[in-house]
């Protein structure tokens, strides 16, 4: 994939570079040497001179008060330096119950005794060693005065809630849903579950905290540098520019590290107080508490059909699970509103208060929930209309986005369904369940789900300079947490530049650098990789037009046609014959270096007609032990288009990962709490399950063409959720074409696979 | 993790003497115990390493016939061991079912037979659990207990026995060499491990200073090599603990079962022989008709001790095809996902 | 409390004392002897991030009390490539581009290693994905890993071939 991208710069005409020589190709990973040595170095690898290890101690209780902590036997033990509690913590700058900055989410820093969760830091030791400090806070032995756990959604009143996600409506309506339903020749009315999930980046949060008289320095993992200085600052009473990030690789983001936790700024507190760099990392257990996961929810449906397949109403209503103390609800009926044709649409939350951590955005927050139900809930109306499920779809193919009536920016499902069905197989399967067996007698279903994601974007800056010998550096503080960053935004870079990635170099992973927004949404690409961009061809239109004003360059006088980038030299756009090097550019008007800027966001006129998205389609084979109940997905075949891939190996390796993601949503992820403690029972990986190896047989990706002109100068969306849409509910209707059996709550388990074969 | 001493002694009898010492906890390779001390459940004072006791490491075939594996074999080396994986398929298959390769490259073979429940209220230090903290209560029962015991619990404790190395053992007869301060004493492995009762705390039957020296397995077990399977039913297709697990070990001659061995895993509180099971199939023809029945047998005196009703009709089901994995024969090579129900291959291949 | 061993680490033979008995082969490595490419997932041997070969053989260093191992070889991800060639499984990792963030993939290469030498899976797919179960990937790079093992095998058995003709 190659072509070119005009790029308007002031009076000059258009200086043109090509975008393809370095992005389209499917580099391996620049950072890949590093991370395959060991090279690559985490937050918790660090340590500074002097470093001391700090540990939190957790409520076992989800409400009360910590009546006591045994704070004498936690100093006695060999290497403690101090111990933190409520009663001897130093003051903050602003109070953790207000939200002074964006994305702030309140959390606990000591400020009382208050328990609010089960999981929340209740004390901090800082000792010599990781082993004492360890062992310290378990002698802290905390007694409290228990108030009973309220953890079950049965036993709350819902509200409205002001907001859902971050800042998104709760309701949205369009015509007439109850109409639409009493018109209807068939109806589906189902209620789905989804349970609390936990991110679970392999990393855990860790934070190394350097003070230097009021200047502050960080190696914490974080999905928003820059912004992140500010706030952190904030907690400090200092500015944004005494706080240093340094953030180079994150191990796994999945959204809970774009958010400050009270364990980070407890941490930075002690440093401060002792007068040494402190390390702190939570201990896997600790994952389950303060640092957000993705919050359970009840999903209502109600479907109107007609007698030809096309859906006359579709009402969505969401219960989301959030804390006591904090909104974050996932906003999951947001799934339904982009999706699928329909004349009434209503799509509403509510949400009720329990005593556990507050959730957050975890890969594909509202969506990754919404999809599984409505996926589910398609496929059971599809059933109701005699219709495959594909069918199904097509019938209610929207081609204009539902809830707002906008034009979409660009939109190839019809080519993702095509080409995913014929990579599966689809046409061959059997309308009815029960139908296919293996070999060996196992049950085997297929099913299919649409995935759709927002094409979001936030804003960035970055710079570019070029050298006088011809290579150049970009800088933007962007977040590598396996999306590949340092290779996909690299490839872009260099590109606006006209240059090979070899005379590249970038910088990134720094807060020192320009902002290079926030590593989430699946935006970051797409917004920081237009900001490099734009700084590369900022620099080639600087040189341009020193070039063509230079009466001895051979482009001479080329304004008026344009000259075009390429290898490290300039071309007359109308006579490739005539070039001059970008060195000899910089060396005749006598200029060490060129320096560019450039900014990524999102033009709010386009945003505001079309309707933007990521879309795809996936296909799931489950293979079910029909005695056992045992279930495997044996295959998956993702198809997506999502505008420009930036590489296309990098792009796959997203999409594997949010499929896999989606195995695991299905079968396995579930936070188990003890209904009279309040306590999850299962706060680590071996029984809170995520997919090992032996759960993915076989997957295959399809990156299907997909040119979209609006979304952003360099036409990219995002990877990195959608692969978790679509593959929930496409194998749920898969194990109900294995079974005949409908399961409407996730994780569905082999309890559920016995009890479902029972009832049939 | 509280602080200790750590012993490393030179002789088995310099290991028996230190251990006689209250608060001392033997040290295998540590992949139970040290999670155990880390999680603050075990506590102990003294840590007796063994690892570097010389002799434990053998596998060695006696004249008599039958096999004896020292205590400090790992896990790995004895199921891949060609000629013990030959004799004792299924004990090599439900190795490699369990854990992962690294920590089946740590374990030992007598850490893997002391290795504690994995109830998650046990491993919760503040939950009540009698296993833990004698009198203390049991927070399983009326609590998450989906994993837990049919088969074999009190009302003090309702902890399953987690060891898949423990079930084929348990039915082929394994015999627990002990050496204390009193010297060498034999227990088949079906007593080794005791129920709950009213003190779940007393685990096995080694008394204070014991240690286990090697388990062996007699000469007569090798006579069930050519039907002999391990079948593992667990939530995710690898690297997870079972839900029910059966091992099965036939005698068929001329059409007729002239011996069966059954134990269960997943379901019970320690390894569990069922010999109820086995005297089903004596004499009987190989069948589904016959395996029905044993599972029938099996789970005869089974209840649920919680939410965990269906692991019996599981149970059953799990019986009754490791039985018909048995009889087909023990495969040639060790399949690829080893005891599991997806162990031959998936996908779509017929319509019905 | 002090206590010596004598470990070689990546070919190094090293005197240590420790002052705490509590010391893991994982803390150890991390903490003490700034070899931090091990990592620490879960420390309770349910990831595999922190998989390290002992005696050629791969074990979560996590569980392993470092005290215990005197005497051992470890093998850690720091001492795998040959000065600035990469060992084949470093090398097939990133051309079958076997991670994406980089925190499991230490372990996931010493795994693989282990795996390798273990010559329990051959050019069996499903064995090679039953045999890396131990190693979480939260990612999801399952695919690539699987590649890259198969892969990296097949080089060093026709590599083996090659030197024994
Ligand atoms: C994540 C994870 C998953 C696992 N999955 C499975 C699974 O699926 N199936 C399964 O069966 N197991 C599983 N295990 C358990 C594993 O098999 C055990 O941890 C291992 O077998 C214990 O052996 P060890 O040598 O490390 O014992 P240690 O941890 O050293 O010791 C365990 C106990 O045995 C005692 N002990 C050790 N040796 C002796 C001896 N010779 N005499 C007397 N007492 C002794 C110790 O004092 C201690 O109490 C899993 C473990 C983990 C961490
Ligand atoms: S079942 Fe047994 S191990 Fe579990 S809490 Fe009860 S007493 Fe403890
Ligand atoms: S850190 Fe050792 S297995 Fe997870
Ligand atoms: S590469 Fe991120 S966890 Fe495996």
């Amino acid at each position: 994939m190659s072509d070119t991208i005009e790029t308007p710069s002031g009076a000059m005409p258009a200086s043109r570079t090509r975008f393809g020589s370095n992005s389209g190709q499917p580099m391996t990973r620049r950072d890949g040497v590093l991370k395959v040595t060991g090279g690559a170095t985490f937050a918790a690898d660090n340590h500074p001179e002097g470093m001391l290890h700090a540990v939190y101690a957790a409520a076992t209780i989800s409400r009360g008060r910590v009546t006591s902590l045994n704070v004498d036997a936690a100093r006695a033990h060999p290497g403690v330096v101090e111990v933190l509690t409520p009663a001897n913590r130093p003051p903050l700058a602003i109070d953790p119950d207000t939200k002074p900055y964006p994305f702030a989410f309140r959390t606990e820093v000591l400020q009382d005794d208050t328990v609010r969760y089960a999981g929340q830091p209740i004390a901090l030791v800082v000792a010599e060693t990781l082993e004492s400090a360890t062992e310290a806070a378990r002698l802290l032995s905390p007694t409290y005065d228990a108030s009973p756990a309220r953890i079950d959604f049965d036993t709350v009143e819902p509200f409205d809630p002001q907001a859902v996600g971050v800042g998104s409506p709760p309701t949205a309506e369009k015509g007439d849903v109850e109409a639409g339903l009493a018109q209807a020749s068939h109806r589906v009315d189902a209620r789905y579950e989804t349970p609390g999930q936990y991110h679970n980046a392999m990393e855990p949060h860790a934070i190394v905290a350097t003070w230097d008289g009021d200047r502050l320095t960080l190696d914490t993992p974080n999905q928003a540098i820059v912004m992140s200085t500010g706030s952190f600052g904030a907690w400090f009473g200092i500015p944004a520019e005494n706080v240093t990030i340094r953030s180079p690789f994150l191990g796994g983001g999945f959204g809970s590290k774009a958010i400050i936790v009270g364990p980070q700024i407890l941490t930075i507190l002690a440093a401060k107080m002792l007068g040494r760099p402190v390390k702190l990392a939570l201990r896997r257990d600790q994952m389950y508490g303060p640092v957000g996961h993705r919050g359970a929810t009840r999903q209502e449906f109600r479907l109107g059909v007609d007698a030809d397949g096309h859906l006359t109403a579709l009402d969505h209503l969401t219960t989301a699970v959030t804390s006591t103390f904090e909104d974050f609800i996932e906003p999951a009926s947001n799934a339904s509103h982009d999706l699928y044709a329909t004349p009434a649409l209503s799509s509403r939350h509510k949400a009720v208060r329990l005593d556990i951590g507050t959730p957050g955005p975890m890969r594909a927050p509202g969506e990754a929930s919404g999809s599984a139900a409505l996926e589910s809930a398609i496929d059971e109306a599809a059933l109701v209309a005699g219709l495959d499920p594909l069918e199904f779809r097509l019938r209610n193919y929207a081609e204009t986005d539902p809830a707002s009536g906008k034009p979409f920016s660009a939109k190839a499902l019809r080519e993702c369904y095509a080409e995913g069905a014929e990579r599966f197989g689809w046409s061959k399967r059997p309308l009815e369940p029960r139908q296919m067996r293996d070999e060996a007698g196992r049950l085997v279903g297929w099913g299919m789900g649409t995935a759709l994601f927002p094409a979001s974007m936030f804003q960035a800056n970055a710079t570019a300079t070029l050298r006088a010998d011809g290579t150049a550096l970009v800088e933007t503080a962007g977040a590598d947490m396996g999306q590949g960053a340092w290779t996909a935004l690299h490839q872009i870079a260099a590109d606006g530049l006209g240059l090979d990635i070899g005379s590249v170099e970038f910088r990134s992973g720094h807060s020192g650098l320009p902002d290079g927004g926030i590593a989430g949404g699946s935006g970051h690409t797409a917004t920081a990789g237009n900001a490099l961009h734009a700084a590369g061809t900022d620099v080639i239109a600087k040189l341009a037009d020193l070039a063509t004003n230079d009466e001895n360059s051979p482009l001479f006088g080329a304004g008026n046609v344009g000259v075009e980038a390429r290898d490290g030299r300039l071309y007359r756009a109308d006579d490739p014959d005539r070039s001059q090097s970008y060195g000899e550019i910089l060396a005749r008007a006598g200029l060490a270096e060129i320096e560019g800027a450039g900014q990524g966001g999102r033009d709010p006129a386009s945003a505001e007609e079309r309707a933007m998205f990521s879309h795809g389609a996936v296909f799931a084979e489950v293979t079910i032990d029909p005695d056992l109940g045992q279930i495997r997905v044996t295959r998956l075949v993702g198809a997506f288009a999502a505008g420009r891939i930036v590489n296309p190996r990098l792009a796959t390796s997203q999409l594997y990962g949010g499929m896999i993601w989606g195995i695991g949503f299905a079968l396995h992820e579930e936070a188990v709490h003890d209904k009279r403690s309040g306590r999850i029972m299962n706060a680590n990986l071996a029984e809170y399950r995520v997919p090992v190896n032996a759960d993915v047989p076989a997957m295959d990706v399809i990156l299907v063409d997909e040119h979209d002109p609006h979304v952003n100068p360099l036409g990219i969306k995002g990877v990195g959720e959608i692969g978790i849409t679509g593959t929930v509910g496409a194998i749920a209707n898969a194990i109900w074409h294995a079974t005949g059996v409908r399961f409407r709550r996730f994780p569905i388990n082999i309890v559920d696979l016995l009890e479902g074969a029972a009832a049939r | 993790m509280n602080l200790f001493e750590y012993v490393r002694p030179a002789s088995i009898a310099e290991a028996v003497a230190a251990a006689g010492e209250p608060g001392s906890a033997y040290l295998g390779a540590g992949t139970n115990l040290l999670d155990l001390m880390k999680g603050g459940v075990s506590r102990p004072s003294r840590l007796i390493d063994l690892t570097h006791l010389p002799d434990l490491g053998r596998i060695e075939t006696s004249p008599d016939g039958s096999t004896r594996i020292g205590a400090l074999v790992k896990n790995s080396a004895l199921a891949h061991d060609p000629d013990f994986a030959k004799r004792f398929p299924a004990v090599a298959e439900a190795l490699l079912s369990g854990a992962s390769a690294q920590l089946r490259n740590a374990a030992t073979v007598g850490g893997n037979l002391m290795q504690r429940t994995r109830c998650s209220y046990f491993a919760d230090t503040a939950s009540a659990c009698n296993r833990r903290e004698p009198g203390s209560g049991c927070d399983a029962i009326g609590g998450e207990n989906r994993s837990h015991a049919v088969l074999g619990w009190s009302d003090h404790c309702i902890a399953v026995h987690p060891s898949d190395f423990c079930v084929p053992l348990a039915a082929l007869g394994a015999i627990v060499e002990i050496e204390g301060a009193d010297g060498r004493r034999k227990v088949p492995l079906t007593d080794f491990h005791r129920l709950p009762g009213d003190t779940p705390e007393k685990e096995t039957v080694l008394e204070a200073g014991e240690m286990i020296v090697a388990v062996s397995l007699p000469a007569e077990a090798a006579a069930f090599a050519g039907h002999q399977r391990y079948l593992k039913v667990r939530e995710r297709t690898s690297y997870a603990f079972a839900l029910a697990s059966a091992a099965a070990a036939l005698r068929i001659e001329n059409g007729t079962i002239l011996e069966a061995r059954i134990a269960l895993g997943g379901v019970a509180t320690k390894p569990w022989r069922s010999q109820a099971a086995e005297a089903v199939l004596t004499g009987a023809a190989p069948g589904r008709e016959a395996f029905e029945k044993a599972a029938e047998a099996a789970f005869a005196e089974a209840r649920p001790s919680g939410d965990n009703a269906y692991k019996i009709e599981l149970g059953k089901r799990v019986v009754a095809r490791v039985l018909a994995m048995a009889a087909a024969g023990t495969p040639e090579r060790m399949p690829a996902l080893p005891a599991s129900p997806f162990a031959s291959e998936t996908g779509a291949k017929a319509h019905v | 409390m002090n206590l010596s061993l004598t470990l070689t680490i990546n070919g190094k033979r090293r005197e240590i004392v420790l002052d705490d008995p509590r010391v893991t082969l994982l803390d150890l490595l991390r903490e003490r002897l700034d070899l931090t490419g091990a990592k620490k997932g879960c420390d309770r041997g349910q990831c595999g991030a922190c998989t390290i070969l002992v005696d050629g053989r791969r074990i979560n260093s996590c569980l392993a009390l470092a005290i215990s191992y005197d005497g051992a070889a470890i093998t850690t991800i720091e001492g795998l490539a040959d000065g600035e060639t990469l060992h084949p499984v470093q090398q097939a990792f990133i051309d079958h581009d076997g991670f994406q963030c980089g925190f499991c993939t230490p372990g996931q290469i010493m795994s693989a290693v282990g795996l390798i030498s273990e010559g329990q899976s051959g050019d069996d797919a499903e064995r090679v994905r039953e045999a890396m179960s131990g190693n979480i990937c939260r990612c999801g790079a399952y695919n690539g890993i699987t590649e890259a093992v198969l892969d990296a095998r097949a080089k060093i058995s026709a590599g083996k071939e090659r030197d024994a003709a």
